[in-house]
């Protein structure tokens, strides 16, 4: 099974271009900033907001086409859909919250009540059949959510940042729970987070969105070894310069150079397409700082100014502001030594051979 | 909320607003004549103004819940050209003296009205009929209903709609087991407002239903009535509406009367 998603619309000043094909085999995760457009892209896929181009299809089934003038309703997708604050009926019990699926296509009472109630034993809510969705704490909706969606046996789960209105304590757990049942799951399941580290623990696949617009895409491994966005740097924790590959160097637009190791062949840069712009990520504990010019070995040496300083267990990091900002990783007695404070002149330095480059 | 003393002025008008409600209040218990109620109440003439009272202005209820929901939907959800127009049309009964109403029903409904002709080519004529106490009432009383439940729908969460939605609910599944359990409170208020409108409702209805006693004399007419030959009887019957409206004033006390 697979969903081919092609949308482009406009709402409130963001512009969303997104395509992409899910498989039936992957838990996909869409990842991005905060605005980024990725509630309005699983909304727009559950046809709850009009595509303004585009086409949305599921296995070769058309549920909709700008192209064609064909758009199939929400309710004839077959699209379980966990909110991000879940929307359990308030006026429901959360058995008939759970079976209101089943209830709407036409199965029968009892029928939709077993199912319902098997769906429960699953989640372990059994005991809270008979109670009312808000005398149950956040994970158990959560489940309760879950279970709703997936009671109707639906063909695609779509889920929207279904860990965000969890306290940090349950999250761990819920977050396990979760993966067991996307796991058990069969069907196309695409899932939205802002976090991080949910991303990574939970996806097969991760299509970070920003601004609207699809900037990476892979494994968790490979997006977050080959950061293509800053944002996606700065996740992980990187830095992230972007230049043309120039025999051994890399040139940063603005002046700047940066050594890189070998000869400067960069797998894939230049070849066949005729550019040269490659990514070329430094770990902030690969740069070292000084207070004076450093001696050595060194190829990349750069004054710059101390910007903001931040401590993490027990390392510190100092953000330098100079022709390319950097961030630097030290450990707080380096930075003692240092007598570094925020505003002041520093040299910092990295070996041509702690730069990791890759295409554009 | 901020507690302060009244300056002295603001206290006397206060004051003699609150008793501008009250003393009159107070002069219906008091000049009841208490000993005779039970005797008036129960005089046949009362019983049948009484029962045709809550029959009509149940009906009238009825009639505005059936077209006054979806009119309040189409309101809350529907862009249409001329919408703010008709809204404001069908919110004019509000406002609208009752008697003009019931003229303009005259001219609508009545033997040579706009559609009363039709009618009456079908044999039906609505002018100086129970149902035509019906339609009075609902006339006066259905813009209370629409204005409540048009509000409960602009507030409540649209989202469980779409949440019915994804679960392959049908727009009328949505509506029925979603949208309308939602607006509970809101669609028991409107209900009520427009109940005790219809029950309070005089102008309308003498003027297009007329004043026939066990076929369009409803409560009011009786009490206005009664007053010229038999005062303590409506004074008594007064005294029962004045039940009613307190009844409905406590039962949707949380609407109105606040926490204070």
């Amino acid at each position: 099974m697979s969903l081919d998603v092609d949308v482009e619309l406009s709402l409130g000043g963001l512009l969303l271009d997104v395509q992409f094909t899910l498989e039936e085999g992957d838990v996909v995760v869409l990842l991005g900033p905060n605005g980024a457009g990725k509630t309005t892209l699983l909304r727009a896929i559950a046809g709850l907001i009009p595509i303004e181009r585009g086409r949305v299809a599921l296995d070769g089934d058309v549920l909709e086409d700008t192209a064609a003038g064909r758009y199939v309703p929400t309710e004839g997708r077959s699209m379980g859909f966990v909110f991000q604050d879940y929307l359990l009926f308030p006026h429901l019990s959360v058995l008939d919250n759970v079976a209101f699926g089943l209830r709407a296509r036409g199965d029968g009472r009892v029928a939709s009540e077993r199912v319902a109630r098997e769906w429960l034993a699953r989640m372990d809510l059994e005991r809270y059949a008979a109670s009312r969705p808000s005398a149950l704490s956040g994970g158990e909706r959560q489940r309760v959510a879950l279970a709703r969606a997936l009671a109707p046996g639906p063909r695609v789960l779509l889920l929207d940042e279904p860990l965000a209105a969890l306290d940090a304590t349950t999250r761990a757990t819920v977050r396990r729970d979760l993966k067991r049942h996307l796991a058990s799951f069969r069907g196309v399941r695409l899932m939205v987070t802002h976090d991080p580290l949910e991303a990574v623990t939970l996806a097969d696949r991760l299509i970070v969105i920003e601004q609207g617009k699809q900037v990476q895409s892979g494994t968790p491994v490979e997006v977050t070894e080959r950061p293509r966005s800053r944002y996606v740097a700065d996740l992980v924790g990187v830095n992230l310069l972007r230049g043309e590959a120039d025999h051994g160097m890399v040139r940063i637009p603005g002046g700047a150079v940066v050594a890189i190791a070998g000869a400067g062949e960069v797998a894939g840069a230049g070849s066949g397409s005729g550019s040269s712009e490659v990514f070329a990520v430094v770990h902030p504990r690969a740069v070292s700082l000084h207070r004076s010019r450093p001696e050595g070995s060194p190829r990349n040496v750069w004054r710059g100014r101390a910007g903001g300083i931040e401590l993490l267990g027990d390392r510190a990091r100092v953000r330098i502001e100079s022709d390319v900002p950097m961030v630097a990783e030290v450990t707080p007695g380096a930075l003692a030594d240092l007598g570094l404070v925020e505003g002041a002149q520093v040299w910092l330095s990295f070996k041509a051979t702690d730069v990791a480059v890759y295409p554009a | 909320m901020r507690r302060e003393r009244a300056p002295l002025w603001i206290g006397v008008l206060a004051a003699i607003g609150a008793a501008f409600f009250i003393v009159p209040l107070i002069g219906l218990v008091v000049r009841t004549p208490w000993g005779n109620a039970a005797r008036a109440l129960a005089s046949p003439d009362t019983l049948e103004a009484l029962r045709l009272s809550l029959a009509a202005s149940l009906s009238a209820t009825a009639l505005a819940l059936v077209l006054g929901v979806p009119l309040a939907w189409v309101y809350a959800r529907v862009d249409f050209p001329g919408r703010t127009v008709v809204r404001a049309l069908t919110t004019l009964p509000m406002v609208l003296p009752p008697v003009v109403g019931g003229i303009a029903l005259l001219l609508a409904f009545g033997r040579s009205g706009l559609l009363g002709s039709w009618l009456a080519v079908a044999g039906v004529s609505l002018p100086f009929t129970t149902a035509g106490v019906v339609l009075a009432e609902t006339f006066v009383a259905m813009p209370f209903l629409v204005l409540t439940v048009e509000a409960g729908l602009r507030t409540m969460d649209r989202r469980y709609e779409d949440a019915a939605r994804t679960l392959g609910a049908s727009r009328w599944t949505v509506f029925t087991r979603v949208t309308l359990p939602l607006i509970a409170p809101s669609l028991f208020a409107g209900a009520v407002l427009c109940w005790a409108r219809a029950l309070g409702e005089f102008g309308a209805t003498i003027t297009f239903a007329g004043n026939f006693p066990g076929v369009t004399q409803t409560m009011p007419l009786a009490v206005y009535l009664l007053l010229e030959t038999n005062p303590e009887g409506s004074f008594v019957l007064s005294l029962v509406l004045l039940l009613v409206s307190l009844v409905v004033l406590v039962g949707l006390r949380h609407r109105w009367l606040g926490s204070a």
